[in-house]
């Protein structure tokens, strides 16, 4: 016996659409947030229709002001709402910086439970679209550094439906990462009726023996294809992880991979140093040392500016790069 | 816009009377309670001082001098409202319903200092500055949502006015006509910085203008001229009028914290002036006396009965149980996340003891 469940095929972003859409029949303490995100219906149409839908009281169109917007949802939430704040782009977020570090993720201790917030912010982010300036940023490693938020990126579109619904349901701030490149990458099934993901577990995109890869975001798809040639090329079985939740890890299935393969390799876009790469390291280190036959290879952006564009490929992660590293680990 | 924005005082520094219809709206028995709770207020300042001094609390913030502009905006409010301080305006907590043993606990590193009792709505005090407007705005907000009649009234001071977030919660405030008071106190002073070099603007008043908010400037000292320009904003507010900018002008005493040294920037001989002149308090008792009803029994009587509330408080914050060390941790997340509780459990087996 199985039940069949209505799917409907999607892109990412409309996926996380559709996981606000179903946030906002269920619940009506939840409310939309950010710069052109109603009438517009986001710059990348990730609200779109809502605006019609819910009405201008839950997809609310803000003054164009990022710590505003996060300072405002933050007195929301303390007083009953459930607030989706939109940084139009993660490269802008760094005005609601202090709203989050200093009040968001605290406000919970420094009341011990009696004001809590429930907050989630979307963000695109990542390079390789060719945006302008700033547009590009990838600062994960800024937030999975603060205590009190957790920090979540999809790189499908089944996913980002799952995990979006779980950040919105969780008690605390989430900040949720959409790579722009994944946007409208690729088109999946995705359930039409409600499913929840669990934050902090990663996913095994592609099962291997000989290597694991730690990946997220859109690092995914240049990993998987660095797999897809190298395995065409020599005889090594590649396993692909995309972490799916930075903060926290899934150690579970780090160790566990490693473990197996006895080799590790980090991708990710973001600069290279003090990231989350160093965290997974960490998790590798304090589980799995003694299964190690080589160094923990990294490939990751530089310690520079993601660039302007005409430079951007130079910046990224390439599948050369990538499947330079995993022969370097191999070939120790 | 010292001319567009006039200084409204209701009692002037000698106690008379300068607007005789207003006053009419006031009560003796409303002046003495409006003694009262400054009183209360000034003599747990006073205290506090002290105990920093002899090591009982750490740094420790006074307000003395501005307890007309905490005081008077405090009792303008109601249970149910919210009140969003910052480390400046224990006055106006305490005077709001917070209770004495928990702003003496605030000051000895506790968390317990920045929880509300049951039923009333306090945020903790706000200490990066102007970061509370945006929150005054969105509990707010979230009042006009639900359809209750609610207000937030929050407290700023004079440099808070240079910081985006400033203007970011006026803005939002505007445009979403949220019931919100914003309460601003201006002592002068940004620690060392006088107002003339915080901003060219003669008044903060003017700078609701630019967001067409209404607002006024008031005599911070004059306690009766801020409470009925708070109630007016307050009724503004919960019919639905939108938000208020008020600026109560004033003067802190002391200095910035224990922590700072006044005479570095500015004659303290000022202040002691001042004392003599514009004093909150002394301006009641001066009206007070001039109508006849100041009573020596009745001053006696309060203070004693403030003193010994004072000592209650004290005792109970010094008999309070020690911080346990799952408060540094349990409220960080609704449940720990894996690394966190994994740094609790090794504490615990360092200090061997059960994890």
């Amino acid at each position: 016996m199985t039940t069949s469940v209505q799917t409907k095929t999607m892109t990412m972003v409309q996926s996380i659409n559709d996981a606000m859409r179903t946030m906002l029949a269920e619940d009506e303490r939840t409310l939309i947030l950010g710069e052109d995100v109603g009438v517009n219906g986001g710059v990348f149409r990730a609200t779109e229709g809502l605006y019609e839908e819910f009405g201008a009281e839950r997809i609310i169109d803000t003054p164009l002001a990022e710590s505003g917007i996060m300072g405002t949802s933050i007195g929301l939430a303390a007083n009953g709402f459930r607030p989706v704040a939109e940084m139009q782009f993660l490269g802008f977020i760094y005005p609601a910086f202090n709203q989050i570090m200093t009040h968001a993720t605290r406000i919970r201790q420094r009341t011990m439970g009696r004001y809590t917030s429930p907050i989630v912010i979307r963000a695109p982010y990542g390079a390789g679209v060719r945006a302008p300036e700033i547009h590009s940023d990838s600062v994960e490693g800024l937030f999975t550094q603060m205590p009190g938020i957790k920090v979540v990126v999809p790189s499908t579109a089944y996913d980002a439906k799952g995990l979006l619904i779980s950040s919105m349901e969780d008690p605390d701030p989430v900040l949720f990462l959409e790579p722009m490149r994944c946007y409208r990458s690729s088109r999946m099934e995705v359930p039409e009726e409600k499913y929840t993901i669990k934050l902090g577990k990663a996913a095994v995109l592609k099962e291997g023996e000989d290597i694991s890869i730690f990946t997220w975001g859109a690092m995914t798809i240049e990993t998987m294809k660095a797999v897809e040639q190298i395995e065409n090329e020599q005889n090594i079985s590649c396993e692909v992880i995309d972490l799916r939740t930075l903060y926290p890890l899934d150690k579970e299935i780090i160790s566990q991979s490693v473990q197996k393969t006895s080799r590790a390799l980090i991708v990710h876009e973001a600069p290279g140093t003090g990231g989350v790469s160093s965290e997974v390291l960490s998790v590798i280190n304090d589980t799995s040392f003694l299964y190690l036959r080589s160094p923990v290879e990294r490939v990751s952006g530089f310690d520079t500016p993601v660039p302007v564009y005409s430079l951007e490929q130079e910046y990224l992660p390439s599948p050369e790069k990538i499947k330079h590293a995993i022969q370097r680990s191999i070939t120790f | 816009m010292l001319t567009e924005f006039p200084l409204q005082q209701v009692l002037n520094e000698e106690g008379h009377v300068k607007e005789e219809d207003t006053m009419q709206t006031i009560t003796i028995d409303q002046i003495k309670s409006f003694y009262y709770y400054m009183l209360r207020a000034r003599l747990l300042d006073k205290k506090c001082v002290n105990l920093q001094r002899q090591g009982r609390i750490g740094t420790y913030v006074q307000y003395e001098g501005q307890e007309a502009a905490q005081v008077g905006s405090a009792l303008a409010l109601e249970k149910g409202d919210w009140m969003l301080p910052t480390y400046r305006d224990h006055a106006a907590t305490l005077t709001f319903g917070q209770t004495m043993r928990n702003l003496l606990l605030n000051w000895r590193g506790r968390l317990e200092g920045g929880v509300p009792p049951e039923g009333l709505n306090i945020f903790p005090p706000a200490v990066p500055i102007a970061s509370q407007l945006p929150h005054a705005t969105g509990v707010a907000w979230a009042e006009k949502k639900k359809g209750s009649d609610r207000v937030s009234l929050v407290y700023f001071g004079d440099g808070a006015t240079s910081e985006g977030d400033f203007h970011e919660g006026l803005n939002f405030a505007s445009v979403f006509q949220t019931p919100t008071i914003f309460f601003n106190q201006n002592n002068g002073y940004a620690i060392s910085v006088p107002m003339e070099k915080q901003m060219n603007s003669k008044t903060i008043a003017q700078k609701g203008l630019g967001y067409d908010i209404e607002s006024a400037r008031i005599d911070g000292n004059d306690i009766v001229a801020v409470y009925l320009a708070v109630k007016e904003a307050v009724k503004r507010a919960r019919n639905g009028e939108g938000p208020t900018l008020l600026e109560a002008v004033t003067w802190r005493y002391g200095a910035h914290t224990t922590a700072d040294d006044p005479s570095k920037y500015r004659d303290q001989a000022e202040s002691e002036t001042r004392r003599k002149t514009a004093d909150p308090l002394l301006r009641l008792e001066r009206y007070l006396k001039n109508e006849g009803k100041w009573d020596e029994a009745w001053h006696a009587a309060i203070e004693e009965e403030i003193q010994e509330e004072i000592d209650t408080a004290l005792i109970e914050m010094e008999n309070y149980p020690e911080a346990e060390l799952s408060q540094m941790f349990d409220h960080v997340y609704d449940i720990p996340t894996w690394p966190l509780q994994e740094q609790i459990n090794e504490h615990l087996a360092t200090k061997g003891r059960n994890a």
